[in-house]
């Protein structure tokens, strides 16, 4: 399977909203720890190791 | 009482090599008296060839160190004849807990296969390990066999020659010169004998000390392997809690990098540390206590002309997911037959090049397994220890993150995929059972396949015919014929048929398969003895 990066999400405004909104009142650190058991949950859906490299790779800094 | 690692077992006595006008030669020579040395020799004396261990010391392993045996370990054991002692002596465990800080985030059970003679593992000290080879040398001499432990018998010189490899041993009266026709170095991760020829030993070092304490108790924690990440006990390290036999218990504390290793060890540290674990009403005794740091390192090869390294000596992983003597047996089994069949002239030299290839496979597989348990153990960075901390934190409310969970990869045996001895692979047969794989254990009958292997190569035939044995460049492959029908329970059916009606496997002198196809075809089996045996 291929990773899309291509537009996939019907509701964008939506999804980016609920990704801010789950960050209301926490701290830093809380943040950080929402945010890697978020990735880990997405990775398992997923399930693809080789999409999941390809995420990897399309999230890297871009110079 | 004296404990049993107290004990002299093969006290020095003089050799008469230390007699002989010219040093004497030896076939085989092992350095190293511990569970990867003993259980070389022992397989080199079962198959006739004259071996001699030499070690510096006088008694089994001090404190319990290596203490989960697999599967794979006890039926090599099987085959060394150490029979149901281990075993019996052994507890059998299979529950496993996971704790982060103060909550039980997740529990994991081996369940076991059914259809095995042996459990998946057992916990039993090195010394009672050591021991069970020690009497089994003891019972092979008494049967006449060629087998010899010197102890207090220290190497202290190894010149390797075109033919042979020179050693002088020091003794209490002196030292000797001899030579032996091959030497197996067994002489742990710290190897005088990779030192003495100078030979590299690199890879990653951890930055951290862990604190190992052998405790007598009565207690009753059950059964069960308990591991805790960031215990109130310990903030901000990992903790390990498994059980011995004889009311003795492992406990494993992380104790991070820059610490007073010397002061850590003192009993009025470690007592107050393990009240905190396991609770001021408990009475317990200590009986070993040491601190380690661990590395993940191999050499680059394992054989040098005639010596040849194997165990600690060639490759050493950190102790979480039972892989050192697991694998250090799982290389004296790969080297043993093959060492006969080059003393004997029946294979080239060059089938040493096998073990080599093999179970250096199997050492990066080990050292990948281990780096990673390390990495989620003991996180190397903050970001590291974030998606740790994630996968401890979902495990305890959803499944999906309980494989990501690390405290431990346990030793599975190794499959020699890809391996020059293997034929390719000629059956549409179980995936378990390729080429290369370790052979599964099934019932048979009233009793098991892989006791009925034997120590020689096997045609294993499965509803099939096959004549009684096969001899190709003076090796003999032997008949065994079985039925799917011998094992009512299917699992010999499910482990080597699969959805084919019959099937004929050669097996190596180490259970590996090193082919398989659905009928009997006397070229095919010829040329893939061959190639099994370095020869094609």
């Amino acid at each position: 399977m291929e990773l899309t990066l291509d537009p996939n999400l019907a509701a964008p405004d939506d999804v980016y909203e609920a990704l801010v909104a789950a960050h209301d009142g926490l701290t830093k650190e809380e943040s950080a720890a929402f945010n890697a058991r978020l990735i880990l949950v997405l990775a398992n859906h997923v399930g693809d190791a080789e999409v999941i490299r390809q995420a990897i790779e399309a999230a890297k800094p871009k110079r | 009482m004296n404990k049993i690692f107290e004990t002299p077992l093969y006290p020095y006595t003089r050799s008469a090599d230390q007699d002989a006008k010219a040093p004497v030669r030896h076939a085989v020579a092992v350095i190293g008296a511990g569970p990867v040395g003993l259980a070389a020799a022992i397989d080199l004396a079962q198959r006739g060839v004259e071996v001699v261990v030499l070690d510096d010391n006088t008694k089994v392993s001090f404190g319990s160190r290596a203490i989960c045996f697999s599967k794979r370990t006890l039926e090599i054991c099987d085959r060394l004849g150490l029979g149901d002692g281990p075993v019996e002596k052994g507890v059998v465990w299979n529950l496993g807990k996971v704790f982060f800080g103060d909550r039980k985030v997740f529990e994991f059970n081996l369940l076991p296969e059914e259809g095995h003679k042996r459990p998946a593992f057992i916990n039993l000290q090195q010394y009672h390990f050591e021991h069970a080879l020690v009497e089994r040398v003891r019972q092979l001499q008494a049967d006449g066999a060629p087998i010899e432990i010197r102890g207090g018998s220290r190497v202290t010189h190894v010149e390797p020659k075109e033919d042979s490899v020179g050693l002088e041993v020091q003794t209490p009266e002196g030292p000797y010169q001899t030579d032996a026709g091959w030497l197996i170095a067994c002489d742990g991760a710290n190897s005088p004998t990779r030192a003495m020829m100078g030979l590299d030993f690199t890879g990653r070092v951890f930055e951290d000390n862990f604190l190992i304490a052998d405790v007598v108790m009565d207690a009753d924690f059950p059964t069960e392997r308990w591991f805790w990440f960031d215990p109130p006990f310990n903030r901000g390290q990992s903790a390990l809690l498994h059980k011995q036999p004889d009311g003795v218990w492992r406990i494993d504390l992380q104790l991070g990098w820059d610490i007073d290793r010397e002061a850590e060890k003192r009993p009025e540290n470690v007592i107050p540390r393990l009240k905190a674990m396991l609770g001021e009403d408990v009475k317990f005794e200590l009986e070993w206590v040491s601190i380690y740091t661990f590395q993940c390192r191999r050499m680059e090869r394992f054989r040098y002309g005639r010596v040849i390294f194997a165990g600690d000596s060639a490759h050493q992983v950190s102790p979480f997911g039972a892989r050192g003597a697991n694998s250090g047996l799982q290389d004296t089994d790969n080297l043993a037959w093959k060492l006969k069949l080059v003393i004997d002239g029946a294979a080239p030299e060059r089938l040493l090049d096998s073990y080599d290839e093999e179970r250096i496979h199997g050492a990066d597989e080990n050292i990948l397994n281990s780096t990673r348990s390390t990495e989620f153990i003991t996180p190397k960075s903050d970001q590291s220890r974030i998606f740790r901390d994630a996968v401890l934190d979902l495990a305890e409310h959803h499944p999906m993150a309980r494989p990501l969970v690390n405290s431990g990869r346990l030793s599975q045996p190794c499959t020699y995929d890809g391996s020059g001895l293997n034929s390719p692979d000629a059956l549409d047969g179980p995936a378990r059972t390729r080429p290369g794989s370790p052979c599964p254990d099934a019932p048979l009958g009233e009793g098991f396949l892989l006791d009925k292997l034997g120590g020689g190569f096997t045609i294993l035939a499965i509803d099939a015919e096959v004549p009684e044995s096969v001899t190709e460049g003076g090796v003999t492959a032997r008949r065994l014929s079985v039925s799917a029908k011998d094992d009512r329970t299917g699992a010999l059916r499910e482990r080597y048929l699969g959805d084919t009606a019959s099937a004929v496997y050669l097996i190596r002198p180490d259970q590996h398969v090193a082919m398989r196809r659905p009928s009997f075809d006397d070229r095919q089996v010829r040329a893939a003895l061959r190639r099994a045996t370095g020869s094609a």
